[in-house]
């Protein structure tokens, strides 16, 4: 800052030439990770436009000095035959089993949460505690039951107390529902809570006061006020649910009938792994639907994930 | 037989009446909450609001994690109790000690690389120019399934004979350098390391947009007076950064190591679990779900929770030290 006068001072331009080299070698490591993150994605995508024969023969970068551009893979991979990939229907039972998954985890957790939080009853904090605990559960201790609660029913001692869910068709959709519903309720419920739980007492005494009980103070007052936490665990938990394999794979089966677009991906790679003109367009089709939800949503979904939302 | 707007008729329909059906429920227990009995009246409001998560979470989660570790005890079938066949198996059947050594495998680099990534890019990018732009690209694949990564990824390791032209990134990176093509899934470790790639790249925007936020939390007087006394940006690092963004540090690492534990759909995707790539989880659906060994099956299961456990405490601890400490 100073007129370069003093001995210190030529130390410190003699820094500043060093911090300015460091600098240009941090850009370039800064670039070079950036350029490793997205070319992986950015070859696929500039590959799924491609004409079968291209893909399978030269590399995408030859795109550049030889360019031929084709929607085919698009329109076969979506609407044409069922070996071709079919993924239209397909992407209409990712969105079929999304948005009730949703819709179900934000709703059933924000009510338990005001319960846990405002609520006084006997228990209360175990409860809080015990739902707290679930969160480390893996998904893969309950498979097993859970699948054999539906299909087979509960029966003790040999008594049937439930009976088997026989679903058909469309309806067997609500299994999968179910499932994504119970692994999606132990962290929403832990977020919701602490967004609930940190609203000012004196907003409930006067709710009270006015004669509100709690449906409508619920209603009225509370949900209004976590509109940003509602929607960092929507986006949470439609991402995972839309990204889900495991789950679907279990409770879904792999019919056209119910299964989502990522059991029909997992299985054309496995299958039809060298047909990248179907693989490439084929995973566009799945990740737009994310990637919008993610670029226009991406700062309720920041807040959630410094809130502590990463699911297990 | 294309796509017909008729065959998924059913299924919107069927969206839509399981939508406004969970709609009206949540609506008559919002209106029951508060017309309930005068007396025990606080144990019904807590049963119309708490009652259908509990309800769900008894049902769906304790009940059975209670059973599948009663099932790890049984045979294939659940039908006669075998002792701790399960778990001798699990530990000398050379195969299942393969995914064993497999999973440790994914636990020692994925989350140490994935952090370490996450945090020199998260420092690189630190109030430079194109700061949001340069986040959102390592941030993105955090927004595509596991699936769509894994495909990504095996087209970067695509491999076509020596004399054709590659269409993998990787190998013709490595023709260019004058070398041979290589089968890149197929040889093992190499393969390991090779899937353990795909969860970094897809990690490593977590870490570091929570470790991003965590270097904006340092109080710029520090920083500041730190650069007045001429110090290096290594020596910035070293005993500012670091020590300031540790608590953070570590929990983005036991997070991704609970994560990287319960790896499932990368090794289903990239090889089915194949030339020896296999890992506990996809062990557990294969042995579960396609070979219809329950009790082998539960038993990886109880093992993967027992692995958890120790990571979560050590979580829970980090985070209530932190709590304290604000």
């Amino acid at each position: 800052m100073s007129a370069p006068t003093s001995p210190a001072a030529t130390e410190s331009s003699a820094a500043r030439v060093r911090r300015r080299l460091s600098g240009r070698a941090a850009s370039i490591a800064a670039i070079v990770i950036a350029v490793v993150w997205t070319l992986p994605t950015f070859g696929l995508f500039v590959s799924s436009f491609r004409p079968e024969q291209e893909i399978k023969t030269t590399g995408w970068w030859t795109f550049f000095t030889d360019p031929s551009l084709t929607l085919a893979n698009y329109r076969d991979v979506l609407f044409g035959t069922a070996s071709q990939g079919q993924l239209a229907s397909y992407f209409v039972n990712s969105f079929v089993i999304t948005l009730p998954s949703t819709v179900f985890v934000v709703a059933l957790a924000a009510l338990a949460a005001y319960a846990l939080a405002w609520m006084n009853f006997p228990g209360r904090d175990w409860i809080f505690l015990g739902v707290f605990a679930l969160q480390i559960v893996p998904l893969q201790m309950s498979l097993v039951p859970l699948l054999s609660f539906f299909s087979e029913g509960v029966s003790i001692g040999g008594v049937q107390v439930l009976p088997a869910w026989e679903l058909e068709g469309a309806f067997q959709f609500t299994t999968v529902w179910v499932a994504h519903t119970i692994f999606g309720l132990p962290l929403g419920v832990f977020l919701l809570h602490n967004f609930i739980a940190q609203l000012p007492r004196s907003l409930f005494e006067a709710a009270r006061v006015d004669g509100a009980g709690h449906g409508v103070i619920f209603r009225r007052v509370v949900t209004p006020l976590i509109v940003p936490a509602l929607m960092s665990l929507a986006i949470f938990q439609f991402l995972w649910v839309w990204n889900d394999l495991l789950v679907a794979l279990i409770f879904a089966g792999g019919g056209v009938e119910t299964a989502p677009l990522t059991v029909r991906l997992a299985e054309m790679a496995g299958t039809r792994g060298n047909e990248w003109q179907r693989l490439t367009a084929g995973a566009f089709v799945s990740m737009i639907v994310p990637l919008l939800v993610f670029f226009s949503l991406q700062r309720y979904f920041v807040r959630g994930l410094l809130a502590g939302s990463v699911k297990g | 037989m294309g796509f017909s707007l008729l065959e998924e008729l059913p299924k919107i329909l069927w969206l839509v009446i399981g939508v406004a059906g969970f709609a009206a429920v949540i609506g008559l227990l919002l209106l029951l909450v508060d017309r309930g009995p005068k007396t025990r009246r606080d144990w019904w409001q807590a049963v119309c609001f708490l009652g259908p998560a509990l309800l769900l979470l008894l049902l769906g989660l304790v009940y059975p994690a209670i059973r599948t570790t009663a099932l790890s005890f049984f045979d294939r079938s659940g039908d006669s109790l075998v002792g701790l066949d399960n778990y001798v198996w699990m530990f000398t059947q050379p195969e299942i000690l393969t995914v064993l050594r497999n999973t440790l495998l994914w636990v020692l680099f994925a989350p140490f690389l994935a952090t370490a990534t996450g945090l020199l890019y998260a420092i690189l990018v630190d109030r430079s120019r194109f700061e949001s732009v340069a986040k959102s690209l390592m941030f993105m694949p955090m927004a595509i399934s596991f699936v769509g990564a894994s495909i990504i990824w095996r087209f970067v390791y695509a491999v076509r004979p020596a004399e054709s032209d590659q269409i993998g990134l990787l190998n013709q990176i490595v023709v260019w350098f004058g070398g041979e093509p290589q089968q890149w899934l197929l040889n093992q470790p190499l393969n390991t390391l090779l899937l353990i790639v795909v969860l970094i790249w897809v990690q490593a925007g977590f870490a570091m947009v929570v470790l991003s936020a965590a270097i904006k939390a340092i109080p710029a007087e520090i920083i500041e007076a730190a650069r007045l006394d001429g110090t290096t940006p290594w020596q910035l690092f070293r005993h500012i950064t670091l020590p300031s963004v540790w608590p953070t540090v570590t929990v983005v690492l036991i997070t991704i190591s609970v994560q990287t534990l319960k790896v499932f759909d990368i090794v289903r995707t990239m090889t089915g679990g194949q030339f020896d790539t296999s890992v506990i989880a996809n062990e557990m659906y294969n042995q579960a779900f396609r070979y219809g060994e329950l009790g082998q099956g539960s038993a990886l299961a109880v093992f993967l929770f027992v692995l958890v456990i120790p990571l979560v405490l050590v979580q829970m601890r980090t985070n209530r030290r932190a709590r304290e400490q604000r």
